[in-house]
């Protein structure tokens, strides 16, 4: 045996077209270790766990920098699978399983015992026959191993959801060669006793040798099971510690904060309590896939720009999506004393709200038309506007000379890089697209808006004018904002109070001035 | 939770998963006395008809299972079945040796053709049902081309009674007098007046034993497993193009042997449109027998044949009987076969959109329950 740890990443670096996620990252894991992995949405840890699972998506994107060794030998997987068969075992998010088969068909996917018949010899491997019996044997085996019964002869889709997840991990375990296994946010799905019973099967494990990378949002579960703790941000490794010697919040000031000290708290924030409410949201809740909002209550005042933030996966993206009718959704939503019907977007433009979506080119943009069309579009459907009428009103007519000047007038606000208001939207870049979002919504000139990760996948730059833009559409026409987005500094930097969402509901509502700490304890509250 | 639904919600859900069969068999007992057939030649009618058709229908399991839908395309196999006996009866090999040449001979053509068809339907996935519609309507122009233009100029057809008198193509109707029933009448029973076809029931019964084991092979199981979630499958390392394309080939090969078990019983090849409604009519009934888009059974196959065929027999003589025009009853029959493949396809979809719906009604049930705790406090 020599003495070289199981697996050592040395200076592991990854950029995606210039955007730098990965930092000089290095980590090293024993035999029967369990590493905590913890770290904002965006931090950098799926990348990290993708480079070392040899994913397609990594080599597509250039490849990284830095070397993997496993057991002492320098290794690099091209392909899942190669990574597989060198013993590292990964249970993804989202379930990968056979919704039709029994666990056990799961469990054994395409590595089924077989039998040999006379055809077989014929026609090829193929046609071997299922050996049954023995893959009762081994799939009982592998749940044996996890320590948590699970039915075998279920079949997945009847179900309850944490069984999916350890039919998941039983899968892995069935692997003779598992020496490695990665967790990725494994109890997010479970109940409170069934994420017991998995850490419970995470010490067993690592009693029988494997080592296991845990991640996850819920930090008392980290110092429950882990022997060392590393916490990421912003692509690098802020904290490598022994689990003994950290606590929660020491974690969650290192996930959260660039430093404490700094942060928005320079600029003035108003005091919004004795504020007229604008909107009141009552038991809301929204089946929008991976962003379900199980029952929100929130008061939104006038002329206020309330930040809704938390980490992803826990309903942020659902409270807009929900109301202005994007998914299916329940609950009461009062708007200036009157109730908006759910599930109607027209409802919600006539009421003079806009909605600016996180999905800008599919849901914000006509991607194939001239920005002139897409800053106009909503404002000529909804509102009428833009058009002239012919004949004494036997015909409807655009108003072209209007279109161009609103157009120009916003171009020129919000500085939108275009050759002319007649280019296509699609030929802009991210952050002029945004832009052209944004003004497609001031054109309607609402009463309340919703924006919804107004700056994602945009650059700094470009970052700063939209959310300067927002405030001053804020500040000078006096309209409500409610901003969602998953960087709580740029939360702070311009709203007024900040809702954090986890677990489908509103954990806390606190003013913009509150330390990173106490956001990153919200945050992290009731992840569910 | 399914052990406390009461008896009558668990008939509704019942009948709701079986509307089809149950609507045919109200239909059939209807019209069964006002045809006014006896009863020994109704059943005669519907064991001939059975040996006919359910080798040809049992070839779309296969493509199911892969979830690849129900295979129009298996027309494809039925046209390398009609051009293989149509070779057979140029060289006039008749009987018994004709039928198994005819077999031999067509596998590599239906292998040619699933080859083509499964690699296209590879490339349009989730759209395979009116792909292979549309590959079933090209590849039928070829097949004329073949048939009509090359059959005798190119390919030698010597025989004055399969090649039309220009001296090139295949006459409009081929007869196949002299193979006609010899499978069926091999080996046949007769029982107080009905005839039984034991051999081609054998034959059947070794393609159902055949599709039982194919299931239990790894390939059957990494078949299930594509046609369920063709990305899970393919993370676990099954090679999901290869897999489809097998099922397609399968498919076609069985389609051209059920093709020509259809033709030796008819007794003649109606060149140009023998195979143009057989695809329809075979997917029909195998829905009336309860069968849906991503499943099916050999139950439901020997169930559709009875029931789709008894209506064939007894609907124009209930619809003279009634309107006292047999026009009627076949209009009747067009009708229901187009009609069940409309409801098959949109239950496919209702049922797909009310799975997605359980989410928002799981949501929907907890507030209620919320707010029932609140009034109650």
């Amino acid at each position: 045996m020599s003495n070289a740890p199981l697996l050592e990443m040395r200076n592991i670096q990854k950029d995606f077209f210039g955007n730098q996620v990965l930092t000089d990252i290095n980590l090293t894991l024993r035999e029967g270790e369990v590493l905590g992995l913890c770290g904002e949405n965006g931090a950098g840890k799926s990348t990290l766990m993708k480079i070392l699972f040899g994913m397609d998506v990594i080599r597509e994107t250039g490849g990284f920098g830095g070397e993997i060794l496993l057991n002492g030998e320098k290794v690099e997987f091209a392909t899942p699978f190669e990574a597989l068969a060198a013993g590292i075992g990964m249970v993804h998010q989202e379930f990968s399983l056979i919704p039709g088969f029994t666990a056990t068909e799961n469990i054994l996917l395409n590595r089924e015992p077989q039998k040999h018949s006379v055809l077989s010899e014929v026609f090829g491997e193929r046609l071997n026959t299922l050996n049954r019996k023995e893959m009762d044997v081994r799939s009982a085996a592998a749940i044996e191993r996890m320590g948590v019964h699970i039915d075998a002869d279920m079949t997945i889709s009847s179900m309850p959801v944490g069984h999916k997840q350890f039919t998941e991990i039983a899968r892995e375990l069935s692997k003779e060669q598992l020496k490695l296994l990665i967790l990725d946010e494994p109890t997010a799905v479970l109940t409170e006793k069934e994420a017991e019973a998995l850490l419970e099967s995470i010490r067993n494990m690592s009693k029988r040798g494997i080592a296991i990378i845990f991640i996850t949002h819920r930090l008392h579960e980290i110092l429950a099971v882990c022997n060392k703790v590393v916490v990421m941000r912003d692509g690098r490794v802020v904290q490598d510690v022994p689990a003994a010697e950290t606590s929660v919040s020491e974690i969650t000031r290192n996930m959260v904060g660039r430093s404490v000290e700094t942060g928005g708290n320079t600029r003035e924030v108003r005091d919004v309590s004795g504020l007229r409410t604008m909107m009141s949201i009552r038991k809301l809740w929204v089946d929008m896939p991976s962003e379900l909002v199980r029952g929100v209550d929130l008061d939104i005042k006038e002329g206020e720009i309330l930040g809704i933030g938390g980490l992803a996966g826990q309903g942020k993206l659902g409270i807009p999506n929900g109301i202005m009718g994007m998914y299916e959704a329940g609950g009461t939503v009062i708007l200036d004393g009157e109730e908006i019907p759910l599930g109607h977007p027209r409802k919600c433009l006539d009421a003079s709200m806009a909605f600016v979506s996180e999905d800008r080119r599919g849901v914000g943009l006509l991607l194939d038309e001239s920005l002139e069309w897409n800053v106009s579009f909503a404002a000529m459907q909804i509102q009428n506007k833009y058009l002239k009428k012919l004949f004494g009103g036997l015909f409807t007519w655009r108003n072209e000379r209007a279109i161009r000047e609103v157009t120009e007038k916003y171009v020129d606000e919000l500085a939108i890089k275009c050759t002319s208001t007649k280019q296509k939207a699609k030929e802009l870049s991210g952050g002029n697209q945004q832009k052209i979002c944004l003004a497609k919504a001031f054109a309607l000139e609402p009463k309340f808006l919703f924006a919804s990760e107004p700056t994602r996948g945009i650059d700094v730059g470009a970052k700063a004018l939209v959310l300067e833009a927002l405030r001053k559409f804020n500040r000078e026409s006096g309209v409500t904002v409610v901003m969602i987005s998953s960087e709580l500094e740029e939360l702070r930097s311009i709203c007024d109070r900040i809702a954090i969402v986890s677990g489908g509901r509103i954990s806390g509502i606190l003013p913009a001035t509150a330390s990173s700490e106490e956001f990153g304890m919200l945050m992290v509250s009731q992840v569910v | 939770m399914q052990e406390n639904k009461s008896f009558g919600a668990k008939a509704l859900e019942f009948i709701r998963n079986n509307i089809v069969p149950i609507l045919f068999i109200i239909i059939c007992a209807f019209c069964i006395p006002l045809s006014g057939f006896t009863p020994s030649y109704l059943l005669n009618e519907i064991v001939t008809r059975m040996g006919r058709n359910i080798f040809l229908i049992l070839c779309l399991l296969i493509p199911i299972m892969a979830g690849m839908g129900l295979n129009f395309a298996m027309t494809l196999g039925a046209m390398a079945g009609e051009i293989a006996l149509i070779f057979v009866s140029d060289w006039q090999i008749w009987g018994i040796p004709g039928v198994v040449l005819a077999m031999i001979l067509q596998i590599p053509f239906s292998i040619l053709l699933g080859l083509l068809c499964g690699s296209i339907l590879n490339r349009a996935k989730g759209r395979e049902m009116i792909t292979s519609y549309i590959i079933s309507f090209f590849m039928n122009g070829l097949y004329q081309l073949v048939v009509l233009f090359m059959m005798g100029s190119i390919i030698p057809i010597k025989h004055f009674s399969v090649k039309l008198p220009r001296g090139y193509g295949i006459r409009n109707t081929v007869s196949l007098l002299n193979m006609r029933q010899c499978l069926d009448n091999l080996l046949a029973v007769n029982i107080k007046g009905v005839k039984i076809p034991v051999l081609t029931f054998l034959i059947i019964g070794v393609l159902c034993l055949f599709i039982i084991w194919f299931r239990k092979t790894k390939l059957g199981q990494d078949m299930r497993a594509v046609g369920q979630d063709m990305e899970v499958a393919r993370a676990a390392g099954i090679n999901v193009e290869h897999t489809r394309l097998i099922s397609i080939v399968i498919s076609t090969v069985m389609a051209g042997f059920g093709m020509i078990i259809y033709l030796q019983n008819m007794g003649n090849i109606a060149t140009y449109s023998s195979h143009s409604q057989i695809g329809m009519f075979c997917i029909a009934a195998l829905l009336v027998g309860g069968a849906s888009v991503d499943k099916a059974s050999i139950g439901n196959v020997f169930l559709g044949v009875i029931l789709f065929h008894t209506m064939f027999i007894v609907a124009p003589r209930a619809g003279a009987a009634i309107t006292g025009d047999s026009m009627i009853g076949e209009y009747f029959r067009v009708f229901c076969s187009y009609g069940v493949i409309t409801i098959a396809l949109v239950m496919y979809e209702t049922k797909k959109r009310r799975s997605q719906n359980r989410t928002a009604q799981e949501l929907a049930r907890a507030a209620a329950e919320e707010t029932a705790k609140e009034a109650a406090k």
